[in-house]
């Protein structure tokens, strides 16, 4: 029973990891067609950013939960302008220069932080499961991850902000003739996107510590979280989260950690041959 | 009159192929062996992914999979075989025969260019993941461990065919990478010279209408993919055989970023652009990793994003048009100039 | 067997409730000439994409056949390779290459070797693209390349040509010389054009087919159809709508 617990925890955790790892690059794709291959390097600078707040000595609350997404929005903000805008509806130029600009970003890190791994320590103590012992923290990554999903929704749905957002999604042109300029919703779209992708950096960093690197374990994940959920951002993001992440997790117990990314990644693969516009393009026609 | 125009894909230039091949010859009295053999590498890796990306369109986002499958597949079956031969065709076979797997799956089941950019970085990270993961002796081939992180070290590296014990390396190792670019690059013009090459040209053209014309566009690209990965794979090989150790760290997503850099630097639509690229931008990557000051990453980053936005077609199709119009600009002006002259002239005769 | 060239058995297509296609029973005879006509939102297109294959039919909505052959669910593929020439509605050619460059790779598919270089000069000289045989297909204009596309169905000499439109925006000139090519062709083709250029569907003559609504209105030769109350009734009606 304990063990069924755990197991279900574990679970849990993974969806919202993916969800929260996702929700970013969601947003940016579904109201934009963009995919930024830097968004696991926006993760990864959340992090930096909460840690060096905390070394300076500001709250680490504060830091992953306010600093560290202002810090990448406003990174988000700069790129959208210098980059991104100058390549709209070019979809594979747009993957190409945010690939470039991630091993940038790569650098620069690795030039102001150096190349060893930093960390800081979770500010929830574990607990115990019978004889099991969980990190608690993890259910605070729980907790924000549905925390998200339900202000992402509750905005989608209604606010007149949501409504522009909605519309623009379906139809460019629509808002646009509305009197929206599509160039301004796109702007602010993609510094949602980074900001939301710097609180999962934040809130990430004590668990899993940081490298420069580390972006690109996220990258895939996120990757095929939202490509393979479609272009609906929460319904597809949470069917592929959960999806993904069970799978994940089940194949862990029953084998080893590797073996169930392996798994996670071989589905996304057959998924993404058999659906080609992701689960909500099939499933769900017409949610956000 | 000659039908056989040259579909956009450029004539071989003989006299300039003959010139490189010359420079091939000679670059070792100047330039450093060990730095030339590995920079050819990269050119060979970079050109098999130019003519897929140039030619055809297919853009991979995880070629280094065939590059790495490739490496490791040498480095596995020459310490099963010993003899290098073998191994060295199956470098190419397995890659290939991945390749034309996973080529039919996307091009059959008619994805989108975003979802096979996904599924090819994807494929890359599998495979990273998994030889990440073979520490330990439960895996191994035969007699060779696959070493997870630590990679397989100490494997026989090429040898004269027939003879394990003329092992090739240095000046010789040199010679073999610099005739297998110069045949693979021969290789890859006369595939574009064929009926098979034009059709390819006309699926990255339109490739609705290329199938309206009955041609099987899946096929064709199946076919190229498995080609490119089979020379990726020959690369990887003879970068094992160069490097004398194989890590996983060939599967990388970095690895595969750097061939499309290089390929892209140096100009989609043409064979040299990729090899001048990988030559150029290698270079330049091993300067840097002679210092610390600034990142190899922070550059080659640096420079794709800028080549994007300011350079979309590379640098050797940029001098290719700037050449051309200066061309036509001379031309023009020195027929007003020899007009003017004849004016001239004839004013003084008269 | 018969002459039936094409055959369609009780076809429909459905878009959300609207029935474009509504039961077609249509059949076409070797060697013929048919135009299919109809106002905006008749259905016309939808058929014939039926014929090429660009729409998928469903199962249970009837059935299509060339040469007795089912095609039902083929892709356009597949009916080209039985020697089907189509001509989609929109210009589709290879904007990157030159003219001749876009008729050789039409050509080679079907013709040997030795005998593509002859068939593709033969077809620049049957649609009078001489002065623009070394052009890259993006320079051109518009009716140009719809000429072009024309060619490159004819360099496969199909027996039978499905032409969607041809005659959208080409001049005068043009189309007459277009209106010969095609009875010249006809001579050995069976052709289907859809087209609302009244004009072109005159002096293309031949039978054609109305379609209305998704059904068959009126079948016969062009004069008599276009002198039918009914059929001018559907034109006039939907002109003042």
């Amino acid at each position: 029973m304990d063990y069924f617990a755990v197991v279900l925890l574990e679970i849990l955790y993974m969806i919202a990891f993916l969800a929260l790892t996702s929700a970013g690059l969601a947003v940016v794709f579904g109201m934009m067609r963009v995919i930024n291959l830097a968004h696991g390097e926006f993760v990864m600078v959340g992090g930096y950013t909460t840690i060096a707040c905390y070394r300076a000595g500001i709250d680490l609350w504060f830091a992953m939960l306010v600093v560290a997404p202002l810090v990448v929005g406003v990174l988000g903000l700069i790129i959208e302008r210098l980059v991104i805008r100058h390549l709209y509806g070019r979809m594979i130029d747009t993957m190409l220069a945010t690939w470039g600009l991630s091993l940038l970003i790569v650098g620069l890190v690795t030039l102001i932080f150096g190349n060893s791994a930093v960390s800081v320590q979770a500010p929830i103590s574990s607990y115990e499961i019978g004889q099991y012992q969980m990190g608690g923290y993890n259910l605070f990554i729980i907790a924000v991850a549905a925390l998200l999903m339900i202000v992402l929704w509750l905005v989608m749905r209604f606010t007149r902000l949501g409504l522009v957002a909605r519309g623009a999604m379906q139809n460019r042109d629509v808002a646009a003739s509305l009197g929206y300029n599509p160039g301004r919703i796109y702007m602010w779209t993609f510094t949602v996107g980074a900001a939301l992708s710097g609180l999962a950096g934040g809130v990430l960093a004590p668990l899993t510590g940081l490298l420069p690197s580390v972006g690109s374990s996220y990258i895939a994940k996120a990757f095929i979280t939202v490509i393979t959920g479609g272009a609906a951002i929460i319904t597809g993001t949470l069917s592929s989260s959960l999806l993904f992440g069970t799978v994940n997790q089940i194949v862990s117990f029953a084998s080893m950690p590797v073996v169930g990314e392996i798994a996670m990644l071989t589905l996304a693969i057959i998924l993404l041959r058999l659906m080609p516009q992701g689960i909500t393009g099939r499933f769900f026609k017409n949610s956000a | 009159m000659s039908i056989s125009s040259n579909f956009g894909t450029g004539r071989t230039n003989w006299l300039g192929f003959a010139l490189a091949t010359l420079g091939l010859l000679v670059a070792p009295a100047v330039f450093d062996v060990n730095t030339m053999t590995v920079l050819l590498i990269w050119s060979l890796f970079a050109l098999s992914l130019g003519l897929m990306w140039g030619y055809a369109g297919i853009l991979s986002f995880g070629h280094a999979a065939y590059f790495g499958l490739g490496a490791y597949t040498f480095a596995v079956a020459s310490m099963n075989i010993g003899e290098s031969t073998v191994p060295l065709l199956l470098a190419m076979l397995i890659p290939a025969l991945l390749a034309a797997v996973i080529g039919a799956m996307m091009f059959y089941g008619r994805i989108s260019d975003v979802y096979m950019g996904v599924i090819t970085l994807v494929v890359t990270l599998i495979m990273f993941k998994f030889i990440n993961s073979t520490a330990g002796d439960a895996y191994r081939i035969g007699d060779a461990r696959l070493g997870g992180f630590n990679g397989i070290p100490a494997f026989p590296v090429l040898n004269v065919p027939g003879d394990p014990e003329l092992q090739i390396y240095g000046i010789g190792l040199y010679y073999v990478v610099a005739a297998a670019l110069l045949l693979c690059y021969l290789l890859c013009r006369w595939v574009l010279a064929s009926w098979f090459g034009r059709v390819l040209i006309g699926i990255r053209e339109n490739e609705a209408r290329v199938e309206l014309l009955g041609y099987s566009a899946p096929l064709y690209k199946t076919a190229v993919f498995t080609l490119c990965a089979a020379m990726a794979g020959l690369a990887g090989c003879l970068f094992a055989s160069w490097a004398e150790i194989v890590t996983p760290g060939l599967f990388s997503l970095g690895q595969s970023a750097e061939v499309i850099i290089f390929t892209i630097v140096g100009g989609l639509g043409t064979l040299v652009g990729p090899i001048l690229g990988a030559i150029g931008l290698g270079m330049l990557k091993l300067l840097l990793g002679e210092q610390t000051l600034i990142d190899n990453s922070l550059l080659l980053g640096a420079i794709l994003v800028l080549v994007v936005l300011l350079l979309p077609s590379g640098i050797v199709p940029t001098f290719l048009r700037w050449r051309q119009r200066r061309g036509a600009m001379l031309a023009a002006r020195s027929k007003a100039g020899s007009a003017r002259r004849r004016r001239r002239s004839q004013g003084e005769g008269a | 067997m018969s002459d039936t060239v094409v055959e369609t058995h009780d076809l429909s297509v459905r878009f959300g409730g609207v029935h474009a296609v509504n039961s077609v029973n249509f059949r076409l005879e070797e060697r013929e000439l048919r135009c299919l006509i109809g106002p905006n939102g008749a259905g016309k297109s939808t058929f014939f994409k039926c014929l090429t294959g660009q729409v998928a039919v469903g199962h249970n909505d009837g059935r299509v056949r060339i040469r007795g052959q089912d095609v039902t669910g083929w892709r356009p593929y597949d009916i080209v390779r039985l020697g089907v020439g189509i001509k989609t509605q929109t210009p589709s050619v290879m904007n990157g290459l030159t003219v001749e460059e876009n008729l050789w790779l039409s050509a080679r598919r079907v013709h040997p070797r030795e005998a593509v270089r002859d068939v593709v000069q033969a077809v620049i000289a049957q649609m009078s693209l001489e002065g623009i045989a070394r052009r890259q297909l993006g320079e051109l204009a518009h009716g140009q390349r719809q000429l072009v596309e024309i060619g490159i169905v004819l360099a496969q000499h199909p027996w039978l040509i499905l032409l969607d439109e041809p005659a959208a925006g080409i001049t005068h000139a043009e189309a007459d010389r277009l209106v010969e090519i095609i009875h010249q062709v006809n001579q050995k083709a069976t052709i289907v054009v859809v087209d609302h250029d009244m004009q072109f569907v005159r002096s293309l003559g031949g039978r054609v087919t109305v379609l209305h609504q998704g059904a068959v209105l009126r079948e016969g030769p062009v004069d008599e159809v276009l002198a039918d109350q009914k059929v001018r009734e559907v034109y006039i009606g939907s002109r003042a709508k």
